[in-house]
């Protein structure tokens, strides 16, 4: 038992010397979660403002101008091009000059004033004759987010267009939003970049560190002494969770003091999620290890389990939406029960153990991936 | 396998086989290597001296056949083994990115050598094997000759029964090469069984005993000098002129097995059941009467053409 932990240890003051002179991955352990926050918190934003969009003015009146201006100041869109017709136009839409574009028709002071929300009392004089949308939108629908942003112009209130008090409705449901009441996407990003980061950087390092013994022709040598693979493994990972403890508090730490995303959970309990999933990510980069046999293949699994870890981990997209076998898919990848548990504990304020089934599924996976690796890793060159 | 066998041989090896894919890179090989000597494989590129030293290791399971290498069946008591023995791998398998004291430690640990331990066979290694003024140098900056010596050092850390080194001198030069052999022969004086591969004849011939390997298979072995006495081959050096057409004229001859120059001579082996062999070459026309010819005494790598057929030698012996 003791030579055991000698060994352990032997592998993991041994990784940690050689981190320590492979000045490149030390920076990187700083630099890519610094970069990619800095870069995702700014740029990540669902709440899309000034799009560029042109208009065709067919009426050419005061009123028109207004219109424009009132459309203008919802900071939605940003009007930077002028068309003679709808056909130009769609032909600058084409070529991705602007997202959209506004046609306002020659009859735009008559369309207004039968327009119910102005409400300007005057019921439509016959049957046929009904009140019309007052303009049209052009819109290119290839982006959904650009185009729901566009949509969401459809009912903006025009009463200040004519001068008159707002006509509001009242509101059929009363929302109350918690723990983010302002909207702001990064409070929710934030913490699924600890996720993204982590699992970039984790199953990356230990990924290699088994093929990199073998490249490198080290293997050979430690397999004909008495080192034990669990041991190998242990000692392997062990320096990476650390590495893993700085960058998860460079994230929210900057996350915290930069963007004041607020870390409402105990520090114990943000200390054990993010332990929980280090391990879990470790242990997934060491089975890639013992399966790949170059850096470049596992490079390339990381990569592999990189994109679906972004895509359908609810980092972007809310797990609710996906289909159900993306669900199953989401459901096998640790980050997935990660951002779960992170933006519990640092959003909700929820302990770890309230989220049981998240937190046993992590500490299953790091147990049963540390010992199919060992079993996987072969002390005959076979 | 008898008791006698384990008290006698650190190594014996029955019928030992082992295939990858369609190419037998070990055949039926014979291996009985008594304690405290040391024992060559001597064998050109491929002729599988690092698979039968991976067999010998536990590294490779054998296809078929027997291994009991001190006292331990392979490949089930593989890991009973690996304290018992040393393995200094053909290429530098100790970390470039760590200094000579660190890969020690590393090693020493691994081993599981307490700390004192530690620290007394730490310097011990490093004055024996002349490395104490590089100890903090970081390993991968070191001379071919220096790795060499770092590597053996870490291979016998442990004071192990038996030593495995596969190539030791391929990157080094014959000064390092000689004080490398010293070592070597400290280490078998202080008990240690030695099992080393070479492609070098003068290395070869350091050894006690020695086998001959190719294609797997092994053509001879006994001690160096029962090989050269032994040989089944007349070795005739001949001084003549054109030596390079009389050389391409004698190998046509059914009698003669190899004929290789060197220098201003010309070495034919000629076999045995030849009783006249110089009688038989000076009748030959493309010699005329004024030629030298003599019986010389053979060589290793006389032993070693006239045992594989090869024409080639295996490598050049720069000496």
């Amino acid at each position: 038992m003791t030579t055991s932990l000698l060994r352990i240890q032997a592998i993991v003051s041994k990784e940690l010397l050689q981190l320590s002179r492979d000045k490149m991955t030390f920076g990187m352990v700083i630099m890519i979660p610094l970069v990619q926050l800095l870069l995702f918190a700014f740029a990540i934003n669902t709440n899309v403002r000034d799009i560029p969009v042109g208009v065709v003015d067919h009426s050419q009146t005061a009123l028109s101008r207004v219109l424009q201006q009132t459309v203008s100041a919802t900071g939605i869109v940003t009007f930077s091009h002028y068309y003679h017709s709808a056909k130009e136009a769609q032909a600058a839409i084409d070529r991705s000059e602007v997202r959209g574009v506004l046609i306002i028709p020659q009859d735009v002071s008559q369309r207004l004033v039968r327009h119910p929300s102005v409400g300007f009392g005057l019921p439509p004089s016959s049957k046929q004759e009904t009140s019309r949308p007052i303009a049209q939108w052009l819109v290119d629908g290839s982006d959904t987010v650009i185009a729901n942003s566009i949509k969401s112009l459809r009912n903006m209130p025009l009463a200040e267009l004519l001068d008159k008090p707002a006509n509001r409705n009242t509101a059929t449901f009363e929302v109350t939003l918690l723990y983010n009441p302002e909207q702001r996407s990064v409070v929710n990003i934030v913490p699924g970049l600890v996720a993204v980061i982590l699992t970039m950087t984790m199953i990356m390092f230990t990924s290699a560190a088994i093929v990199r013994e073998q490249e490198r022709g080290n293997m050979e040598m430690l397999i004909t002494t008495p080192l034990a693979p669990l041991e190998l493994m242990i000692g392997k990972i062990f320096p990476y969770i650390f590495i893993g403890a700085i960058q998860v508090s460079i994230i929210l730490g900057l996350g915290h003091w930069l963007f004041n995303v607020p870390i409402n959970g105990g520090l114990a309990q943000l200390a054990l999620a993010t332990l929980l999933f280090i391990c879990a990510s470790l242990v997934l980069g060491l089975m890639i290890s013992t399966v790949a046999k170059s850096q470049l293949q596992s490079m390339q699994m990381t990569v592999f389990i990189l994109l679906p870890s972004i895509l359908l981990s609810g980092f972007m997209f809310p797990y609710e939406g996906m289909p159900l076998p993306a669900q199953y898919i989401a459901e096998a990848l640790p980050a997935t029960h990660f951002i779960r548990l992170i933006r519990g504990v640092v959003l909700r304020d929820v302990a770890v153990v309230e989220m049981s089934f998240d937190m046993l599924w992590l500490i299953g996976f790091t147990c049963i991936g540390l010992i199919v690796a060992a079993f996987r890793f072969k002390r005959t060159l076979d | 396998m008898s008791a006698v066998d384990n008290n006698d041989f650190a190594i014996s090896a029955e019928k030992l086989t082992r295939n990858f894919a369609d190419l037998t890179a070990v055949s039926a090989l014979d291996l009985h290597v008594e304690k405290q000597t040391i024992y060559g494989f001597l064998g050109p590129n491929g002729s599988g001296k690092t698979t039968a030293i991976r067999l010998l290791t536990g590294l490779l399971k054998p296809t078929s056949g027997q291994v009991n290498v001190l006292g331990c069946q392979l490949p089930k008591e593989a890991n009973k083994l690996r304290l018992q023995i040393g393995y200094m791998t053909q290429k530098f398998s100790l970390y470039d990115d760590l200094t000579v004291k660190e890969n020690l430690q590393f090693i020493s640990k691994i081993y599981g050598l307490t700390a004192n331990e530690q620290k007394a066979r730490l310097n011990e290694l490093l004055s024996i094997h002349q490395l104490t003024k590089q100890s903090s140098q970081l390993a991968g900056s070191m001379s071919g000759g220096q790795k060499q010596r770092l590597a053996l050092a870490a291979a016998v850390i442990h004071k192990p029964k038996l030593l495995f080194l596969d190539e030791p001198t391929s990157a080094v030069d014959p000064q390092n090469r000689r004080e490398f052999w010293e070592q070597l022969f400290d280490l078998c004086d202080q008990g240690t069984t030695i099992l080393v591969s070479t492609h070098y004849m003068d290395e070869a011939e350091r050894c006690h005993k020695l086998a001959i390997l190719e294609n797997g298979i092994k053509r001879a072995d006994d001690s160096p000098q029962a090989l050269m006495s032994n040989m089944a081959a007349q070795v005739v050096e001949i001084a003549a002129t054109d030596l390079r057409h009389v050389k391409d004229t004698l190998v046509k001859l059914p009698q003669v097995i190899s004929a290789a120059q060197l220098g201003s001579h010309l070495r034919v082996l000629v076999k045995k059941e030849v009783s006249q062999p110089i009688a038989l070459l000076q009748q030959h026309p493309c010699l005329s009467s004024t030629d030298t010819l003599a019986i010389v005494r053979p060589s290793l790598e006389d032993v070693f053409v006239s045992c594989t057929g090869n024409e080639a030698m295996p490598e050049q012996v720069d000496l």
